[in-house]
């Protein structure tokens, strides 16, 4: 005969009071969920009760039943806020002891970067491609003809001898290290169909010896366009482009005459550079002119109908009044701290 | 060319308060760049003063002193410092007498190198100012004494500013002289432009002294071989000047004018043809007239004929240098250098003044030939007025008669062979055509008559003739440069061209970029080298006897090769920033390599460059220019990983250089394979070939590996330096110009591990290629993930594990599928390699 245990608020509070201390006291997540047995589950005090429902008379069961049931409820829910409760100190305390100084977080690799004149050189082409022109390439060891003959150097014009060329052995094997990239326009021109816009940037040599501010080699971008009735308007337009391009909207272009065996009209270009270390002012930047007719002719084209504008600016020059580079040995010396102050921009 | 202002002043409308800057920043404008400003760098007070008498006093050094007293002032007065008239002066030198007028720096001038005078003590006296040498002032290097002004043929009062007196207080503008404008290389030339940049007033100097009848003296032309049918003299004038005193001192302002213009004062006969070729551009020679030898014969030199010029060297002439000669034979090296047999001295008494016009290219050639860039060929080279020779010498007659007491003779010559000049056609509205100016018909004659042309307006246009002095001027583009810089190019608006629709960049220049952008993503840093190097250093990874392009002029003769690799600079670049304390280092170079197919020999001379060549012309000079390649070559040498707060170092080596290899053939969208290699210069047992290929276009583009420690070593690198050179040529030409996607499947991948064991000595790689080739096409990826030697795996074999993932296209494979493709590819590897699935 089963022992008859009455249920009701007598019996029933004084268990779910002991469980409901019980739950409030776990420590940790840990204890609580091996208390769950004793305090909710098979061997808790409540479920014994609950057992004990089936030894009542049929007439006290539905009343103590829901006694038993709502004890529970308040049991399960009590059990579940206390789990989260302590499951969320628990994911705190764990976040805690995985912290780090973040300042101190391995470095895994080293710092990768551009050299500023090899960057300068695809800034300046991207302007021009965005312009629709194209970008041209040449040999750096060149042949005389193209480097001078071609761009109307007379062998004996004295503008030939000012040009401090470095000559291959023998002299008379006719290579020379190209100049200038000039020797790339006449190639556009024998190569391409017209109209031709090309912009030709590279490594062009001269014979002056190392300083804060000439090396022997260095790079050039040169700008070529031949086209029907194209005037020295059509080249200020592009420059002054150009100019603002690099250099900001404030950016502006004088045009001085000067002389270019290759162009006629020619003319030395300042640039107005609005960021110059010092205050803004006339910075010479380069060379230009209306192609001379004489080049046209040996690139076989027809100088009564086409004509165009060439300009030819220093890439080491530009960087330095641009970018504040003070001396020539920072950019030919190869330590990478140089092209690590720029990384992949300028 | 360099200007003295006051020289500027007597042909140019100066404005009253000119500087040198003012001047070149006018001048800058119509095209003469501005160079520098010359000064002698004095600042007064500097005064003429008269020895009254001194005191010799020995010194204990051994030198003698001399304690004067001079009058720097009239009696009375107060000097120009404010101080007394009788100044007691120390003065080192000894060349003086009582009675002598001297330059006394007064206490508040300056000399040169911002040397202020003060009164001193010195020598047991108070120096209240300093008797000035000629070097003290900058007006010469004669420092043997003070200066006398009475040498000078000078004799002022007391007091006199002695910088106003010597014209010290000149200076000169210093600009830029294309080589088309060879008239402005003289006053003449430059007062010219600088009317034109001010529109002020020129006074032509040709004005100073009208030319005289000549005759009575032979001259002949008998040029037996003109350059490119150029007769080397078309004009000779001469004309004598007899009973001069040769050793009159040259005036003081003579002198430094030509100081400032930058030459040294010689002697009075030399000076004066000097100051009338500055002044007026024309080279003039003075020969001793009772030196000569009958008359003068212009002609080239005969076959080893030689000359001793005036600095005393005999030179072997070439039977293209044009010659001035007498019946003796050479005496001069036409429009160079005279001759030293009929030099001019102090005791010359008659003298014939040569003003000619000789062939430009002539005289470049024998200037070069010779070594010999004189003022003289400088202005002949870039075109001399062939119409100013006679008021040339009649200006130079002027000034030896005013200062040298001669008299100028009607014995002379004028052998007057010029071509008349051809009018150039300019044809109407192409000035606006070209510039993108609208000029006006005026504007176009004003310009054009400015700069000395005779125009005529015709139909259609306009003919004009240029003036003897503009050479250039040959054509109708050079005629508009003149119109635009007349009118000014600031005038010249902006319009913006449209160029045709582009293809942006070429897939070669897209790749360079991409591949440049991997090697920065993997750390490493872009270096840009001189490509010149020393043989030896040429030669560390090509082979002894390969050909490398050799420079007949280089910097430095150890760097006279152009490079063949781009290790050797790399190595050198690494060693720079190792021996400024950078040790982790990874470097890399894109750029050209030179490689001659055998020596650079001699070539076919080059077509003309006023016409197009043929295209057999032009395909012959293509093959004679050097292969030139564009090569991408890096170094990795100490810490890839640097040691820090739970981490250890990580050291690059030989796998860094070949993992950057892969970066770039997958940056062109290639998957890299290697082989074992052993290449010059590299280490030869951890040294990898690579290999790229696109169906059927299979390359080597190079090798990634470690350098040779003992090469690393020499160079000062560590033993251990990661390195790798590709041909970047061969690497584009097997890219794909496009990559064609593969579909991705999404049912579940079955993995396995599978360890064979293989001869150690077998390359993974290859392993690994017949594994894939024996799974099938099941296979998605297989991996190699350990390298096992020593228990339980037989001497000299090796037990490599891959981890291999497989996937169907169209099913969840099942472990069984999975297994019997990886049973395939054990079966293959056994039947290949003799491989053994490992228990």
């Amino acid at each position: 005969m089963p022992e008859h245990i009455s249920i009701n608020a007598s019996t029933v509070d004084p268990v779910v009071a002991e469980a409901l201390a019980a739950i409030a006291a776990a420590p940790d997540i840990a204890a609580l969920r091996a208390s769950r047995n004793a305090t909710v589950g098979e061997q808790s005090a409540i479920a014994k009760l609950n057992a004990a429902l089936k030894n009542l008379p049929h007439e006290e069961k539905a009343a103590a039943g829901a006694l038993i049931g709502q004890a529970r409820g308040e049991l399960n829910a009590a059990f579940a806020a206390r789990e989260a409760e302590l499951s969320k100190a628990d994911e705190v305390a764990k976040l805690a002891a995985e912290s780090v100084d973040v300042t101190a977080a391995a470095v895994p690799a080293g710092i990768g970067a551009r050299h500023p004149l090899s960057l300068l050189q695809d800034q300046i082409s991207d302007i021009f491609v965005g312009m629709g022109w194209e970008i041209a390439e040449g040999p750096e060891l060149e042949s005389e003809w193209f480097n001078f003959d071609a761009l109307n150097f007379d062998v004996d014009h004295p503008a030939r001898a000012m040009q401090d060329t470095f000559f291959v052995d023998p002299v008379d094997s006719h290579l020379v290290l190209r100049t200038h990239t000039s020797p790339v326009q006449v190639r556009s021109l024998l190569e391409r169909e017209l109209p031709v816009y090309v912009l030709c940037p590279g490594r062009v040599f001269r014979t002056d010896e190392l300083d804060a501010t000439h090396t022997p080699v260095f790079h050039q971008v040169e700008g070529l366009a031949i086209d029907k009735g194209l005037t020295m308007a059509d080249l200020r337009g592009t420059l002054e482009h150009f100019a603002r391009a690099m250099f900001g909207e404030e950016a502006k272009i004088r045009l001085r005459p000067s002389f270019f065996p290759f162009t006629e009209p020619s003319a030395e270009l300042d640039v107005w550079h609005p960021g110059a270390k010092g205050g803004a002012r006339w910075v010479e930047w380069g060379g230009c002119g209306m192609v001379n007719p004489n080049v046209l002719r040996a690139a076989g084209i027809d100088a009564e109908q086409f004509q165009g504008f060439a300009f030819g600016m220093g890439i080491e020059r530009t960087l330095m009044f641009r970018n504040g580079v003070l001396d020539m040995h920072d950019m030919v010396e190869a330590d990478v701290r140089f092209s690590q102050q720029f990384g992949v921009v300028l | 060319m360099r200007v003295p202002l006051s020289w500027l002043a007597e042909a140019a409308t100066l404005r009253s308060n000119s500087t040198a800057e003012s001047v070149m920043a006018e001048l800058v404008k119509i095209g003469l760049e501005e160079e520098g400003v010359h000064s002698f760098g004095l600042t007064g007070p500097l005064v003429v003063g008269e020895v009254l008498e001194f005191v010799a006093e020995p010194q204990s050094n051994g030198k003698t002193i001399r304690w004067c007293q001079v009058r720097v002032a009239p009696a009375g007065a107060k000097a120009a410092d404010g101080g007394e008239d009788v100044r007691g002066i120390v003065c080192g030198a000894g060349n003086f007498e009582v009675g002598d007028k001297v330059v006394v720096c007064l206490p508040g001038a300056f000399l040169p190198g911002d040397f202020k005078i003060a009164a001193r003590s010195t020598y047991g006296h108070i120096s209240d100012g300093m008797m000035a040498s000629a070097r003290e002032l900058g007006i010469s290097d004669d420092h043997a004494g003070i200066i006398r002004l009475h040498e000078m043929g000078l004799d002022p009062k007391v007091g006199t500013d002695a910088m106003e007196l010597l014209n010290l207080a000149d200076v000169a503008a210093e600009v830029n002289v294309t080589p088309d404008r060879g008239y402005c290389f003289s006053i003449r030339g430059v007062a010219r432009e600088y009317s034109h940049a001010t529109n002020t007033l020129f006074r032509d100097p040709i004005g100073h002294a009208q030319p005289e009848h000549v005759e009575g003296f032979s001259v002949q032309i008998a040029d037996q071989a003109p350059i490119r049918d150029q007769v080397g003299c078309d004009r000779f004038y001469v004309r004598a000047v007899k009973e001069l005193d040769a050793t009159v001192p040259t005036p003081a302002w003579m002198v430094t004018r030509l100081k400032l213009a930058g030459m040294r004062s010689i002697s009075l006969i030399v000076d004066i043809t000097n100051y009338v070729m500055l002044e007026l551009g024309q080279p003039l020679h003075a020969y001793d007239l009772d030196k000569l030898k009958g008359g003068i014969t212009v002609r080239r030199a005969n076959s080893g004929e030689t000359l001793k010029t005036l600095d005393g060297q005999v030179r072997k002439l070439d039977t293209e240098d044009l010659l001035i000669t007498d019946e003796s034979g050479a005496i001069g090296l036409a429009g160079v250098m005279g001759g030293e047999s009929t030099e001019v001295s102090s005791t010359t008494k008659n003298v014939l003044i040569e003003a000619a016009h000789f062939d430009p290219i002539t005289i470049a050639r024998s200037a070069r030939r010779h070594k010999l860039p004189s003022e003289a060929s400088k202005r002949f080279e870039r075109g001399v007025d062939p119409q100013v020779a006679p008021y040339a010498v009649a200006r130079v007659i002027q000034l030896l008669e005013v200062h040298a007491k001669g008299a100028g003779q009607n014995l002379g010559a004028d052998l007057n062979n010029l071509p008349g000049v051809a009018a150039v056609e300019l044809p109407a509205g192409f000035a606006a055509a070209l510039v993108g100016v609208d000029y006006t018909d005026d504007e176009i004659v004003t310009a054009l008559e400015a700069i000395g042309c005779v125009v005529a307006r015709v139909e259609g246009g306009f003919e004009v003739i240029p003036p003897s002095w503009r050479p250039d001027l040959r054509h109708k583009t050079d005629l508009v440069e003149e119109v635009a810089r007349i009118n000014g190019y600031d005038r010249i608006p902006a319009s913006l061209p449209v160029a045709p629709p582009g293809r942006g960049l070429t897939k070669r220049q897209k790749s360079r970029r991409a591949v440049l952008t991997s090697l920065v993503g993997d750390s490493m840093t872009e270096v840009l080298n001189y490509p010149f190097l020393s043989e030896t250093e040429n030669r560390w990874f090509a082979s002894d006897s390969a050909s490398a392009v050799r420079l007949a002029n280089a910097m430095q003769e150890e760097s006279s090769e152009l490079r063949l690799s781009l290790l050797p600079a790399l190595i050198q670049a690494a060693a720079r920033n190792l021996s400024r304390g950078i040790t982790d280092l990874a470097l890399f170079e894109e750029g050209s390599v030179f490689l001659p197919d055998g020596q650079v020999a001699k070539t076919a001379d080059l077509p003309s460059g006023t016409t197009m060549p043929t295209a057999a012309q032009l395909a012959e000079l293509e093959a004679t220019i050097p292969d030139q390649p564009r090569h991408l070559a890096g170094l990795l040498l100490g810490d890839r990983v640097q040691a820090q707060v739970g981490v250890a170092a990580v050291e690059y080596d030989y796998s860094d250089a070949i993992h950057a290899a892969r970066l770039v053939a997958r940056a062109v969208g290639l998957e890299l394979t290697t082989r074992q290699a052993a290449p010059k210069g590299y280490h030869p047992g951890r040294t990898a070939e690579l290999v790229v290929q696109t169906g059927e276009d299979i390359a080597v583009i190079g090798f990634a590996g470690e350098l040779d420690p003992a090469l690393a070593l020499e160079n000062n690198l560590p033993r251990r330096v990661g390195a790798f050179e590709i041909n970047l040529e061969k690497l584009y030409a097997v890219a794909p110009d496009v990559i064609t996607a593969t579909p991705i499947y999404n049912y579940p991948a079955a993995t396995q591990d599978l360890s064979v064991v293989v001869d150690a000595t077998l390359p993974a790689a290859e392993l690994l290629s017949v594994i894939r080739a024996g799974a099938g096409e099941l296979l998605e990826q297989v991996r190699l993930i350990d390298d096992y030697r020593g228990q339980n795996v037989a001497d000299g074999k090796k037990s490599l594990t891959f981890a291999l993932r497989f996937r169907a296209t169209d099913r969840t494979l099942t472990q069984a599928e999975a297994t019997a493709a990886k049973d395939d590819a054990v079966a293959l590897a056994k039947e290949k390699f003799g491989a053994e699935l490992r228990a």
